[in-house]
């Protein structure tokens, strides 16, 4: 069949319906009760109608609407199918088929006149007029700002044997605008008695749009009769809500249960949990309404010159950003390789081009750290509250920009550790009174950049830690050898010991350990460290020296053996060679004399087993991690190179040697070192080497 | 794979509509004129969606809802029902009798891809 003009295929159809009609008409003539007569008829005006507006005969539609209502009527009982009916119909079904061959046909008097007849008839039997159901003028409407709306949603049981597919639902609620969604999976029986065909799940979605509620009931407009729904507006005003506020707001836990938990001091949604007052589920989506709510608000705060953008989509951006920086080292390879003057001044401009993106792109991902300090005085002032302490916060630098991710990911450390700065290290009034201090003590959250790192500090003016109890509780919990002596600062690292704590009673609360394990790993997982010191009666600061972003690093490029490695450019001091004399001492632990210190160094080639034969001159670079230095031996110092990060797989995570991947110009993988680790590795040895000397 | 669709109506204008617009948006339509051939063809091929008319003769819409919800390879189908304005009641019991959602007549081109857009995924 060749495809053809619907509206010509209309005009047959119609044809055939009119005659179809026709006869319905003649046959109901004689017998006005037969029910298929008047369905027969009825469906050739409906099909009429229906198509005819479809196809653009908006004249005959109209008309036929009318003839219709009719017809439905009598369909329904309450006209009967009267000689006079049939023959105002009959008449009528002659207009239509010129409607239909004609739709020009402007109106007349004589379709005026069959419809008047035709109200007549039917008006008999108190017919409301037929309606016009034109469309409603279409206010304007001026772009609404956005708004937060939580949306909470448990389909019909059997909605999805239905044919109704939750995850569309869920896609569509996306398209609307910057939706967070938390799946409530309460309700799920057991295996053994549960039905896969039915739903059980229930949802919270928070979604930031500008569409209005209307468009939300749209995605369920098929489904909105049978399920539970819930939307409710948020005020997105409030940067940072409490999550007892939002569980008892969503009426998910009573004030009752809340003001109990909440006596008990933190973390609230846990016990409310253990309690059994609230579903895991429920807290979750609570917590995630939290969080969407930070980062909605704080990205509208940014004002009118700014554009919102997600973050998946900066992300993105990076991860292009670093293919290009890969592309790039490339082709300055390969133009280093061919020697075209013409060639070498393109790859030095796409080089130039290439860092500045990189640069500018990672600018578009710095977030300065007031969004985060600003969250903790809320914090320190309930903790205040709760521990009967007297506390000033003071903040510095709060203009620091750091990464967007390394940002978020502060968060929970941070908490952590004022908590503990204001539980453990601060004393009561009366104690400090005692200790002739002022009674309110002072907690001082500070921001900094220190080349490509930024220092974040916690600083407290309490009783400072207890070196001695600290020193004995290892001891006595195997975590460290009986009579070691530890400069401070690595003493103090035990407490990021997993399941050290020098409290007597082990209670959610106690302890500096409980849980700073977990802060030392996500520290870590940001390729920062935790430096502390602490005066005893004087107070305690904590340091987090973080890296500026997780992208990219300048990197120094070295070889050992075949194999290339990376090392962060930011950890690296200096590089010497490794003198033949020096060389030729002890295998494995050495010492090199730099301007007079001591420095450890360790053979990369030992410790990756290389068996190839070593370079004539080695060479040492010597980095950095906090105060302590190492030397690392090489076979060969390459030179600087633009590192795109790529984090190893879950099955390398425990590698501890490397940090991470990259990939060379000239499409090689290069491990990147971990200079942390290393540098503990060669204080290792260095002890070792002093407990044997 | 484009998926397949089955248009189910009596008027031969909005088939062969369902069709070029379906087919336009990536989808393979599959046509039946009335319930009992719509029902006919649901049994013989698997479908991803239907589409169908409510009046229809031989077997309307409703009872072709009723009877494809019946067959165990059609739960969990999206039914999509043409519907008019003056059918509230209809409507009801379309839903009840199985369908997944309506589309009501007369409709555009676009309104229709939305819809099984809605129903169906891209």
């Amino acid at each position: 069949m060749t495809p053809m003009d619907p509206s010509e295929t209309f005009r047959q159809e119609a044809q055939e319906l009119l005659e179809q009609l026709e006869q319905a008409l003649l046959d109901l003539e004689h017998a006005p009760d037969d029910g298929d007569l008047i369905d027969s008829a009825f469906r050739a005006l409906h099909t009429i109608k229906g198509s005819g507006s479809m196809f653009g005969f908006d004249a005959v539609a109209a008309f036929t609407h009318h003839v219709e209502t009719a017809f439905d009527l009598v369909r329904k009982g309450k006209v009967t199918p009267s000689r006079e009916l049939i023959a105002v119909a009959l008449a009528a079904k002659d207009r239509m088929r010129l409607l239909i061959e004609q739709p020009e046909t402007p109106e007349s008097a004589e379709g005026d006149a069959i419809l008047r007849d035709l109200k007549a008839i039917v008006d008999a039997s108190d017919l409301p007029s037929a309606g016009e159901g034109g469309d409603a003028p279409v206010a304007a409407r001026e772009q609404p700002a956005e708004i937060t709306w939580r949306i909470r949603f448990r389909l019909a049981r059997d909605a999805m044997a239905m044919g109704t597919n939750p995850l569309l639902l869920l896609d569509e609620l996306r398209t609307l605008g910057s939706a967070t969604i938390v799946a409530l999976t309460g309700e799920v029986p057991s295996l053994e008695v549960l039905v896969p065909s039915d739903c059980h799940l229930a949802w919270d979605v928070m979604l930031t749009t500008s569409q209005p509620r209307t468009a939300i009931e749209d995605v369920f407009m098929f489904v909105i009769d049978d399920m539970e729904l819930s939307i409710d507006l948020l005020e997105s005003g409030e940067e940072d809500r409490r999550i007892g506020e939002i569980l008892v707001e969503r009426g998910d836990v009573a004030q009752e249960a809340v003001d109990t938990a909440v006596s008990r001091q933190l973390p609230l949604g846990t016990l409310l949990v253990e309690s059994g007052n609230l579903s895991p589920d429920k807290l979750t989506s609570a917590l995630a309404e939290q969080q969407h709510l930070r980062t909605e608000t704080k990205v509208v705060a940014k004002g009118a010159d700014s554009i919102r953008v997600p973050a998946e989509r900066l992300d993105e951006l990076m991860d292009r950003v670093g293919e290009l920086v890969i592309a790039q080292s490339r082709l300055t390879q390969v133009a280093a390789s061919i020697n075209d003057m013409q060639v070498k001044a393109i790859a030095e401009e796409i080089e130039r081009l290439a860092h500045e993106l990189r640069d500018t792109t990672m600018g578009v991902r710095m977030v300065p750290i007031s969004s985060l300090f600003g969250r903790f005085r809320r914090l320190v002032h309930d903790l205040a509250h709760d521990l009967g302490k007297q506390i000033e916060l003071t903040t510095f630098g709060e203009e620091t920009e750091l990464d967007k991710t390394v940002i978020e990911r502060l968060n929970d450390p941070l908490i952590h550790l004022i908590r503990n700065s204001i539980d453990h290290g601060l004393e009561t009034p009366e104690g400090r009174k005692e200790a002739g201090k002022p009674p309110a003590g002072r907690i001082t959250l500070s921001a900094r950049h220190s080349g490509a790192e930024v220092l974040v500090s916690i600083i407290d003016d309490g009783r400072g830690l207890d070196r001695a109890r600290i020193q004995a509780r290892a001891e006595e919990q195997g975590l460290l050898a009986p009579g070691v002596k530890l400069s401070d600062n690595d003493l103090f690292q035990v407490i990021f010991q997993a399941g050290f704590s020098t409290a007597k009673v082990v209670t959610s609360l106690s302890g500096r350990g409980v849980g700073m394990d977990v802060v030392k790993r996500t520290i870590e997982g940001l390729r920062g460290k935790i430096d502390i010191a602490s005066t005893p009666g004087k107070g305690t600061e904590l340091t987090l020296r973080l890296p500026l972003t997780l992208a990219i690093i300048d990197g120094l490029l070295v070889r050992v053996g075949k194999a290339r490695y990376v090392l962060p450019l930011s950890a690296v001091e200096e590089c010497v060679e490794l003198s033949a004399e020096e060389d030729g001492r002890s295998r494995g632990r050495s010492f090199l004399n730099i301007r007079g210190d001591l420095v450890p160094f360790l053979r990369l080639r030992e410790l990756f087993q290389v068996s190839a034969p070593a370079d004539p001159y080695q060479k040492v670079v010597i980095v950095s991690s906090g105060e302590f230095r190492v030397g690392l031996v090489v076979d060969q110092v390459i030179g600087n190179h633009q590192t795109v990060i790529k984090s190893l797989s879950k099955l390398h995570a425990d590698v501890e040697t490397f940090s991470g991947a990259t990939i060379l110009g000239d499409g090689a993988v290069a491990l990147i070192l971990d200079i942390g680790h290393l540098v503990k590795l060669g204080l290792t040895y260095e002890s070792q080497f002093m407990a044997a000397g | 794979m484009a998926k397949t669709i089955l248009s189910v109506d009596d008027s031969a204008s909005i088939r062969q509509m369902v069709k070029l617009t379906l087919t336009g948006a990536g989808y393979t339509v599959v046509q039946a004129a009335d319930g009992a051939e719509g029902l006919a063809r649901a049994r013989d091929m698997a479908v991803d969606l239907v589409v169908t008319d409510l009046n229809m003769p031989v077997m309307n819409g409703l009872d072709l809802i009723r009877e494809l919800r019946k067959l165990p390879t059609y739960k969990g189908v999206p039914i999509i029902f043409l519907t008019t304005e003056s059918d509230a009641a209809m409507k009801q019991e379309a839903k009840v009798a199985g369908a997944t959602g309506w589309i009501t007549k007369p409709f555009q081109q676009e309104q229709l891809v939305t819809v099984v857009r809605k129903v169906l995924g891209a």
